[in-house]
């Protein structure tokens, strides 16, 4: 699809990224400021691994009866109003708001934070269809002003510093330099309040469903989900499948948790329930409000019992913010809609896993994801098993003949003792080409010493020692 | 559009013909939990006594930069409100329809934009304060949870730059689980169409995550507290 593979766009960026200590540093600062606020808040439970558990308990049910509480939220959805639509895939989904988009003659679209949206590229098509479209959340406007997607799916734009975000707006809206990020909010709040007055579409994602009572709700801390909900005379949500909850007073312990582990606040500013379309007794609110349920392969990772449990994610970001991978390569090295660990279990899943199975090698297998994650995922070890999994797939190759070579090897005790004799001979010679094109360890040397090899094999000292 | 729907339904019953593991290693036997029975235990403890929900509720505002005034009676609620109004030099003010809330706007004499079911939003953009009721405080998060009914639709509590509250003191409220509790005690069969915990003025940290209030909705939120 994009241009160059994903495996090699992965290996240029994180190597380039990694190598960039400014861009380390202005992670290991946002990082740090997160487990700093994070910490309090997670002791502030009165047991959080309870509450975990609890939490994966109740997003276990959610999922493995997925049909019925969709069929639920479908029901008391529709009661009051609200119009749901199913999508399989991506077309599906942009044929869908397309056509509502035509249907009430709109021009502009304005849309708070909605990572389903990267999912279908929601934001080129409707661009190139001559819809205005703009980004609400801060992070998310600034991103859009780039050309760039988000960096983190929580922070959109922590990889900038307020000096690059100063020059961007000046660039695009021709303010004047400042590097008060009370002042370069307020740029971007004056900007979007003139568009909220005049779009005739608002735009919003969900962070869960509510089955029982036929709700989204919509978890923020700047107010531009609220805004978008409030003033267009048209909203319409896409979400993907997963996001079920059985009960109104679920959302009790998941919007504490989401809040602790997404950003390190007790509860995030606005954490918004919406059930249905402006009601007769009611002042404001869209007319008619439509709910897109976007399955885009993830009916494919629910079909996999060992790793169904990938989709609990409520999309906190922990698992990035923690992993020893992301700090050093960064967000978009990724190329993908959910980056770090998270990302690299489900978007074999949802986007093919030869495609993406180098995502799982990305990792240090050192477990801080699965640790931290509120609702429990198995995040490691699903590392693991993609590795697994993708081999079991597609064996062959010249790997798959290494192993065989070595196994031979191995099981050969003559053949085992000439190599290791021989091995001990020429590695002196080693250094010699060590690094260049010429080393068959080259992957390994460029950037590290092999260990030394012992004097003699432990077999050798054992035969020979005295007494 | 219809066979989506069966075709997605389809592929979720075939999906879940194979059970997946119990989380935690728990016995499958067990009945599982639900969060929204079981919550209360593990979230943050909040005390018995009212006093020191109070107290919670007051610490938590100052940690979220919400300004709570606790008022003797509503004349000290209105000589309270008169003196922010003042201070900010407010030029107009929005509220609804219901008695706190009309009564109060009422009393600063400013001009008053009212959120009945033909208001205009673009005058809502141009007031300077929005004065809600709501339906409860809560003392676990310091949040005011209104709804669509309580707090005058969507708009009015997040579109002017100030937001005022005005709370009994018999709302405050433990914990989430006791919100949602008192959520389906009123509404039940009969939700808004907008249900806000607002916890704190709009904020944002994505420059570097510096904290700045006012993102998007009100730079301020004032609670004022009447017997």
């Amino acid at each position: 699809m994009s241009s160059p593979l994903p495996l090699s766009q992965f290996k240029r960026d994180a190597t380039r990224l990694s190598a960039d200590l400014t861009h380390r540093e202005r992670l290991q600062t946002a990082m740090g400021k997160y487990q700093a606020s994070r910490q309090p808040q997670q002791a502030a439970f009165h047991d959080w691994q309870q509450a975990r558990q609890v939490a994966a308990e109740t997003k276990w049910d959610a999922l493995n009866h997925l049909d019925v509480y969709l069929k639920e939220f479908e029901k008391n959805a529709t009661a009051r109003g609200t119009r749901v639509h199913w999508a399989s895939n991506s077309e599906q989904a942009r044929e869908i708001i397309v056509d509502l988009l035509k249907k009430h003659g709109a021009k502009s679209v304005i849309k708070s934070k909605v990572m389903t949206s990267e999912e279908i590229h929601l934001n080129a098509l409707l661009e190139k269809l001559g819809y205005s479209v703009v980004e609400s959340d801060l992070g998310e406007y600034i991103q859009q002003l780039r050309g760039e997607g988000p960096y983190h799916f929580v922070f959109p734009c922590m990889h900038l510093s307020r000096a690059e975000i100063s020059d961007l707006f000046t660039e695009h809206l021709g303010t004047a330099t400042t590097h008060d990020p009370e002042e370069l909010t307020m740029i971007a709040r004056r900007v979007l309040r003139e568009k909220y007055i005049t779009a005739d579409v608002g735009f919003t994602g969900a962070n869960f469903i509510v089955a029982e009572t036929g709700m989204i709700s919509i978890t923020e801390n700047e107010g531009n989900a609220r805004l978008t909900a409030a003033l267009p005379r048209v909203m319409i949500s896409l979400v993907g499948i997963e996001k079920v909850v059985p009960r109104l007073a679920d959302l009790a312990l998941f919007l504490p948790m989401l809040a602790t582990a997404g950003t390190g606040q007790p509860l995030t500013c606005y954490n918004s329930m919406y059930g249905g379309p402006r009601q007769p007794d009611e002042c404001d609110g869209p007319e008619e409000w439509h709910v897109i349920l976007l399955d885009n392969h993830r009916t494919r990772l629910l079909a996999d019992p060992e790793q169904r449990d990938a989709l609990h994610c409520i999309r906190c970001g922990a698992c990035l913010n923690v992993c020893p991978i992301f700090k050093n390569i960064g967000g978009h090295s990724y190329g993908t809609t959910y980056q770090g660990p998270i990302g690299a279990v489900i978007t074999p899943h949802l986007r093919g896993v030869q495609d993406w199975k180098h995502l799982s090698s990305a990792s240090s297998l050192c477990g801080a994801c699965t640790e931290t994650c509120p609702v429990k995922i198995d995040l490691h070890h699903h590392l693991l098993q993609q590795r697994r999994n993708a081999v079991a797939q597609k064996r062959g190759g010249l790997e798959g003949l290494l192993w065989k070579a070595f196994a031979f090897c191995m099981n050969q005790p003559v053949i085992y003792r000439t190599m290791t004799k021989m091995g001990r001979w020429t590695r002196p010679l080693h250094r010699w080409i060590q690094g260049s094109w010429l080393d068959p360890a080259r992957a390994w040397t460029r950037t590290r010493e092999l260990p030394p090899l012992p004097a003699e094999t432990f077999k050798d000292f054992w035969r020979n020692r005295k007494g | 559009m219809n066979t989506e729907r069966e075709n997605i339904l389809g592929r979720i019953g075939e999906a879940l013909r194979l059970t997946a593991p119990q989380p935690g290693h728990r016995d499958p036997a067990e009945p599982l939990r639900t969060a929204a029975t079981a919550a209360r235990e593990w979230l943050p403890v909040v005390e018995e006594q009212t006093e020191s929900r109070w107290a919670l509720f007051a610490r938590k505002s100052v940690e979220l930069k919400t300004t709570l005034v606790l008022c003797d009676s509503p004349s000290d609620a209105t000589t309270k409100l008169l003196e922010i109004g003042r201070a900010e030099n407010w030029q107009r003010v929005a509220c609804h329809g219901k008695a706190a809330a009309a009564n109060l706007a009422a009393s600063l004499g400013l001009p008053t934009v009212n959120t009945t079911p033909s208001y205009n939003m673009a005058e809502l953009e141009s007031c300077d304060a929005g004065i809600t009721e709501c339906d409860a405080l809560v003392a676990q998060t310091g949040s005011v949870l209104l709804t669509s009914r309580s707090g005058g639709g969507r708009a009015l509590s997040v579109l002017p730059p100030h937001h005022i509250v005005i709370a009994r003191r018999d709302q405050l409220v433990p914990d989430l689980p006791a919100a949602y509790a008192q959520l389906h005690a009123t509404y039940g069969g009969r939700w808004p169409s907008l249900i806000a915990f607002i916890t704190g003025p709009s904020r944002t940290g994505d420059i570097e995550r510096i904290l700045v209030l006012g993102a998007h909705g009100p730079k301020k939120l004032t609670i004022l507290v009447v017997p």
